[in-house]
């Protein structure tokens, strides 16, 4: 384990040129949005400070997380990333295994106590005591607690962590619970996406790492500078629904002209992420770029938020099938009814009971 | 309560006498006006509330040369604020205006004379009263919908609608810094689209009901409905009197 190394001296150990490294420091000051000082900052603290130990758990979840996080974008981000934070514990790519593995962690909590970050991919399902995710031979719920209780911070990746994800989908029979209801003592970052761009997690590290706080979060618990936008806010087919030109149909000549997709129920207009900007991929292409809706998947709850391709969510109490406006226009029909007979009803009783405008017989 | 000097011995050209009728000024000016302007934004918020949900078929052409769904939503927007700026001009008559001024604002829950005034109005309105009561402001009935369905209803879409539009204007927007908690309760934001979406239909049937509640009752409750929101006078038609 590397204890006194600085990021820098480890990055030109791996044979990184200074022009590189200078060349990372302003993209990435640039992409949080630092200002022409930023890079500068960047560089000096990669430079002096020694690397932060994180240790990067797995409890229910897919690995799309990890996936995303070692395609990020920059060449040189994924050789930095995985350098400037010291790794040390990441079961899914580490060469330890077993007894060798754990001993890791329990190193890690000794000698690192209050300083190392604690990077949760997935989350623990609570039901029968945790049974359903067992990881080294317990429940992992115990597991995490025990590494939370001695980490300086949380970074919550994905939308498992943050928010439950499609194994907390209803009826969520493991009881899949996001991290934050179980680690409530510490600063918890979320960082939702399924899985959340990658520029975006390494952003989020480099930031953390750099200034030794986590960046400014918004209500929910993000960091604003990646999520206080929507996707439609920056979606580069905004104009065509500022005019009215939507997709009707999935083969029609506005789904051919690129036309916007809010008709078959993008999410775009609820989804607050990065997508539209910072892109996939070497920001090479976007969900709604590809010419599919946004489905909403760094928001909370969007799997029970279906049906995908409808504008109008369902709701669920009133019938499969139900949303806003079958249930509204259900009421006013009923209503309507209910009126006309009643409108009936008073014009007979009207015609056949003498009235006059009388008041009330005084006693 | 302020009872109008009862017609005398006036005759028509054909020596009919006109009948004497006792009238109250409830309704005062703002009001009346607020209650008009009031109906105009709801009609406004409805049709266009709709058409933001479920746009209208695509126009054709360029983009630059369209801006449809632009001028839907201006109009919305333009409409649901001119509602609640009306809606807080309101709220400051309830203080200042007469008694029945801030009728709509509260439910006299803990005195029993009014819930058996509702018990009155429902056997009324399910035919088991032959006679109506007659009332100054609201029935108990009207009173009790108007308080829970119109005055909250407004307040809620009024809560949701600025936390909805806050989404565009930003972060640092005055919307989201007075109403962004709305979505601490409601992390995502599709959901408070569509608890506006119900709200909306709320309003709807309530209108129908409203409209239907007040011709009814001009019609049935020998005191008049329509004209006191244009003239602020409720006129009782009582033979006897």
């Amino acid at each position: 384990m590397a204890v006194a190394e600085t990021f820098y001296e480890v990055i030109r150990r791996q044979g990184i040129t200074r022009r590189s490294f200078t060349k990372f420091c302003s993209l990435t000051a640039a992409s949080m949005g630092l200002g022409a000082t930023g890079a500068a900052k960047v560089a000096q603290a990669l430079e002096t400070k020694p690397r932060v130990p994180v240790i990067w758990m797995h409890g229910l979840e897919c690995t799309c997380c990890s996936e995303s996080f070692i395609r990020s974008a920059h060449p040189l981000v994924k050789d930095v990333v995985l350098s400037m934070i010291s790794l040390d514990y990441d079961d899914t790519i580490m060469a330890a295994a077993g007894f060798q593995a754990d001993a890791i962690l329990k190193e890690t909590r000794e000698k690192y106590k209050g300083q190392y970050i604690l990077a949760v991919e997935g989350n623990p399902p609570l039901n029968e005591g945790g049974m359903f995710c067992i990881d080294g031979g317990r429940p992992f719920v115990e597991k995490l607690k025990e590494m939370a209780a001695d980490a300086s911070a949380v970074i919550a990746w994905g939308a498992c962590a943050s928010w439950g994800c499609v194994q907390a989908a209803k009826p969520n029979p493991t009881q899949a619970t996001p991290i934050d209801k179980v680690i409530t003592d510490k600063p918890i970052i979320k960082v939702p996406g399924c899985p959340p761009i990658a520029e975006v997690m390494t952003g989020v590290v480099t930031f953390i790492t750099t200034f030794g706080r986590l960046p400014e979060l918004d209500r929910q618990g993000r960091p604003q500078m990646f999520y206080s936008q929507r996707i439609h806010d920056k979606c580069y087919r905004r104009p065509h629904f500022d005019a009215g030109q939507f997709v009707e149909q999935w083969d029609d000549e506005n789904a051919r002209q690129g036309r916007c997709l809010y008709k078959m129920g993008c999410k775009g207009p609820t989804t607050y992420n990065a997508c539209s900007t910072v892109r996939w991929n070497n920001g090479v292409s976007f969900p709604i770029q590809s010419g599919h809706g946004c489905i909403g998947c760094s928001e909370d709850g969007f799997w029970d938020k279906g049906p995908f391709y409808k504008r109008l969510s369902n709701i669920h109490p009133f019938g499969i099938e139900a949303n806003a406006d079958k249930v509204g226009m259900a009421v006013v029909g009923a209503v309507g009814v209910g009126v006309a007979a009643h409108a009936a009803i008073t014009a007979v009783t009207r015609v056949t009971v003498k009235h006059d405008d009388k008041a009330p017989p005084k006693a | 309560m302020n009872i109008m000097a009862q017609v005398g011995d006036i005759s028509d050209s054909h020596g009919e006498k006109a009948v004497a009728r006792r009238t109250v000024y409830v309704y005062q000016a703002p009001v009346r006006v607020w209650h008009w302007l009031n109906a105009l934004c709801m009609v406004t918020l409805f049709v266009t509330g709709y058409l933001i949900a479920s746009p209208p078929e695509s126009v054709t052409g360029e983009a630059y040369d369209h801006f449809q769904m632009g001028y839907i939503r201006f109009a919305h927007f333009a409409a649901g604020q001119s509602m609640a700026a009306l809606f807080l001009l309101r709220i400051y008559w309830a203080f200042v205006g007469n008694a029945h001024a801030s009728q709509i604002f509260y439910v006299p829950v803990w005195r029993a004379a009014f819930w058996r005034g509702v018990l009155h109005e429902i056997r009324w309105y399910a035919f088991l009263e032959k006679y109506p009561k007659q009332y100054v402001g609201h029935n108990p009935l009207a009173h009790l919908m108007m308080f829970g369905v119109f005055t909250l209803g407004t307040l809620f879409m009024i809560v949701t609608g600025f936390a909805l539009y806050s989404e565009g204007a930003g972060r640092e927007s005055w919307q989201y810094k007075i109403f962004g908690w709305v979505f601490s309760l409601f992390p995502n934001s599709q959901d408070v689209h569509t608890l506006h979406h119900l709200g909306m239909w709320a309003l709807v049937t309530f209108t129908f009901l409203h409209i239907y509640a007040a011709v009814r009752e001009d019609i049935m409750s020998r005191q008049s409905m329509i004209s006191s929101m244009i003239s602020g006078e409720r006129q009782f038609r009582d033979e006897e009197a």
